[in-house]
């Protein structure tokens, strides 16, 4: 793809990411903010898809926008009375919320100037190359060498499973 | 003007949706994980599948955390952090 058309797409991604994530947090009603949240992921998605990661974006779609969503959904119907909203914030909460956001900032782009990460054009030539195909996914994900991941898996699978009997427990009626 | 919106929204979290900005945070760290790994190595999937794995604990993660919201819900009637406190009871 032509770099400048690239750039653009960035872009606008970027920029309709950080709009719809200030908007999920400064937003007065819950579900409102957790339909931010769920633009937000698909503009991740697109941004996964925009990087060749095609797998990724698949499984960000379907465990992030389908499973997490319709979880926050559910609770906040569950938790929230008639009419509900948000209170406003404290002012001196704010204030080192402001603080922290500013400081953040201020080290994020101090260490991108240092490094030299901005934009150059010979940094997106790289993209758009290749994508890796499933099979190497499956196998990377199976294998027990180096760079291949068996045991992250099967640990993981064993913490899903602790959290299914964790939420059983903890959310079951006495 | 890389990533750097990225890394805009990690850093906040001064917030009342104390999830869902907990949500926007891990979300950009594996934006970071991802992108790192596409620009700087190209050749490798470490990173990607740190980004797997992380959307994987984060979806547990959330699940039991909106478990023990819905139950401090009912034993205590609403979901304000001050009030959480009475737990202790």
């Amino acid at each position: 793809m032509d770099p400048i058309i690239n750039l653009i797409l960035f872009s606008c991604l970027a920029v309709v990411m950080v709009l719809l994530s200030l908007l999920a947090i400064t937003t007065k009603s819950l579900l409102r903010s957790a339909t931010y949240l769920l633009l937000v992921l698909v503009c991740t998605a697109g941004l996964y898809l925009f990087l060749n990661y095609h797998f990724l974006a698949a499984v960000q779609i379907s465990v992030y926008a389908g499973g997490v969503l319709i979880l926050f959904i559910f609770a906040i119907f569950l938790t929230s009375q008639k009419g509900e909203i948000l209170q406003k914030h404290e002012m001196k909460k704010y204030l080192y919320g402001a603080l922290v956001f500013v400081a953040g900032i201020a080290v994020t782009a101090f260490a991108f100037i240092k490094h030299g990460f901005l934009y150059s054009p010979d940094n997106t030539t790289m993209l758009g190359d290749q994508e890796i195909n499933m099979k190497v996914i499956g196998q990377a994900l199976m294998g027990t060498e180096k760079y291949q991941y068996l045991l992250p898996f099967e640990v993981l699978s064993v913490l899903l499973l602790a959290c299914i009997i964790g939420g059983i427990l903890i959310a079951r009626k006495r | 003007m890389f990533f750097i919106g990225i890394f805009g929204f990690i850093v906040r979290k001064n917030m009342i949706a104390i999830l869902i900005s907990l949500e926007l945070i891990l979300n950009a760290v594996e934006i970071n994980f991802a992108v790192f790994n596409r620009y700087l190595y190209p050749e490798h999937m470490d990173g990607m599948f740190f980004t797997l794995f992380g959307i994987a604990i984060t979806a547990a993660e959330t699940a039991v955390a909106l478990a023990i919201i819905i139950n401090a819900y009912r034993s205590i009637g609403n979901i304000d952090v001050n009030n959480m406190n009475k737990m202790k009871l």
